[in-house]
């Protein structure tokens, strides 16, 4: 376990201490007003940034592994097998096998949300390349587009449904993940939520505020998914 | 560039790897510019093979393959099936575009300019039967026969000299498929490209071929002729089955009571009537149902054009 640092008050980020947060009610409005500006919303940008880092670099990695697997279909199951390894380690794990490495360092945090991305988006974009009807690649070939042309105007374009759905998983699974990450140092919304649960009496405000937040912010990523394939998936 | 192209297959065969009998045997085909030609023959016959070494999505092993003298080696693939027409079965329309942009993939590839592409795509809509206004709607939005207009005008949009067609009309029910071939027949009229059909279905050919060329397993040419000449001498028992022990009623199917010569009007007036549009076969399924031995013929006006005797269908037939 990291260590906080410091001693830590009864209540974090006590302020002005209303009843319902010295008696730890349920949920303290008053609290999140005023911590909103330096609690939960640096928290949430950071959880935001490393979710996005993390499925961008994932997606690219997933992408040219696809690419080549569809290319050479021998590649396909090498890569399949490794990628269910990956998924199997738990993220605790993963994290701490990583400190001794890399450290308390974005590294150590992105690596692992960055594998479990990619393993969820690479059987995907793989799925996505292969429903391409085998009659319309036979019409593509036949009217003389080049290989490249195939892929681009014609498979990547089709695939495009699988490959957001993989997106959505990936970035909902993210989220949830990077949770754990705040074990690694303050990164994300997991940190207060670990804060206020390593009270004494663990500050429920908090851990339900930062908790809505990590719920929120996945929902959101999922409409923003959504709405980007109602946009370019016109269709079916 | 030129309207049509004429299409020479010399001594082509083709071997499929990890199989020992070849998928095309020496084939040797010529086929004149416009002609509509038709492959048939049952599965195993090489139609289609032969078919996609056209456009070289199979390469042969022996033989050569020229359209309008040149050897279709000669060129890059890619550029040599920009400058043939392909309509498949079940067309292959990309889902992801719509019919315009279907249309317009070859010119596309052509760089044509965006005024020439969307006047070309509109012409072509008129040409198969299909609105304006279809250009805007999505391959799943359309019909399997509207689907199937797209498949043709996308493959004509380039005006390529040369149009192979893959069974294309397989996956439609009966009464969309003859609408669809009678109208690949006009627009073959109008258009005056070589075509080259492949089928499994006899009566497809009989209908829609100019020239026939008949393909048994092991992609032996069976017969290369008109559908008549086929009719009337099938070059072996092979062909004789495969044509269908009908052949006599099938061959005069092909011919219309216009241009068959007709006996002068007798007196009789209760004979049954036929319209001159119809077929010699029908003017002898008539005869049989109503036990006639002639039938009186009528022009569209409701005139009498004269009379078909039972024996002039034995006399065409020897012909």
């Amino acid at each position: 376990m990291i260590a906080a640092g410091g001693p830590e008050p009864v209540i974090p980020n006590f302020g002005h201490g209303s009843a319902c947060v010295t008696g730890n009610h349920l949920f303290c409005w008053s609290w999140v007003r005023e911590h909103w500006s330096d609690t939960l919303e640096p928290h949430l940008v950071q959880h935001a940034e490393l979710t996005v880092i993390a499925v961008a670099i994932g997606f690219a990695i997933a992408f040219a592994l696809a690419l080549a697997s569809h290319r050479v279909r021998a590649l396909d199951q090498p890569i399949a097998i490794v990628a269910g390894l990956i998924y199997t380690i738990p993220s605790l794990v993963a994290f701490q096998i990583l400190i001794a490495f890399s450290g308390l360092s974005n590294t150590t945090v992105l690596v692992p949300l960055i594998g479990y991305s990619l393993v969820i988006l690479y059987p995907n974009i793989v799925a996505g390349l292969r429903s391409v009807p085998p009659g319309v690649l036979e019409a593509a070939r036949g009217m003389g587009l080049e290989r490249r042309q195939v892929l681009w105007r014609v498979e990547l374009p089709l695939a495009l449904p699988a490959i957001i759905a993989g997106l959505r998983i990936a970035v909902v699974s993210t989220v949830a993940i990077a949770t754990v990450a705040s074990l690694v140092g303050d990164r994300g919304l997991g940190y207060p939520i670990f804060l206020a649960m390593r009270l004494p009496t663990p500050f429920k405000t908090e851990i339900y505020s930062a908790g809505a937040l990590v719920v929120a912010l996945a929902l959101a990523f999922d409409l923003l998914l959504v709405a980007t394939r109602r946009a370019l998936v016109r269709w079916t | 560039m030129p309207s049509a192209a004429e299409i020479v297959f010399d001594r082509v065969t083709k071997r499929y790897a990890g199989r020992e009998a070849a998928a095309l045997q020496e084939l040797t085909l010529e086929i004149p510019a416009g002609t509509f030609c038709v492959l048939v023959g049952p599965s195993g016959g090489g139609k289609t093979t032969a078919l996609k070494l056209v456009n070289r999505l199979i390469p042969f092993d022996e033989g050569d393959i020229r359209i309008d003298g040149r050897s279709i080696t000669e060129l890059p693939a890619v550029e040599l099936r920009r400058g043939i027409g392909y309509v498949i079965q079940q067309a292959g329309l990309f889902p992801h575009m719509t019919v315009g942009e279907n249309i317009e993939t070859v010119p596309r590839l052509l760089g044509w300019e965006r005024e020439r592409r969307r006047a070309r795509t509109g012409e072509l809509l008129a040409l198969v039967g299909l609105e304006a206004t279809d250009a805007k709607r999505y391959p799943a939005q359309l019909s399997g026969g509207q689907r199937q207009r797209v498949g043709l005008a996308r493959a004509l949009a380039a005006d390529p000299p040369l149009l192979l067609m893959d069974e294309p009309f397989g996956a439609l029910d009966p009464i969309t498929r003859h609408r669809l071939q009678l109208e690949v027949r006009r627009l073959h009229r109008e258009v005056t490209k070589t075509v080259i059909f492949v089928t499994h279905d006899v009566d497809e050919a009989i209908l829609m071929g100019d020239r026939i060329a008949i393909l048994r397993e092991g992609g032996v040419l069976a017969q290369y002729d008109t559908p008549d000449a086929v009719l009337a001498r099938p070059a072996d028992d092979f062909v004789a089955r495969f044509i269908g022990e009908d052949r006599a009623l099938r061959r005069l199917a092909l011919r219309t009571l216009l241009d068959v010569p007709l006996d002068p009007l007798g007196r009789r007036d209760e004979l049954p009537q036929v319209s001159d549009h119809s077929t010699v076969r029908n003017a002898v399924s008539l005869m049989l149902e109503t036990g006639a031995d002639r039938v009186l013929v009528v022009g569209d006006d409701g005139g009498a054009r004269g009379e078909l005797p039972l024996e002039r269908a034995t006399e065409l037939l020897r012909s």
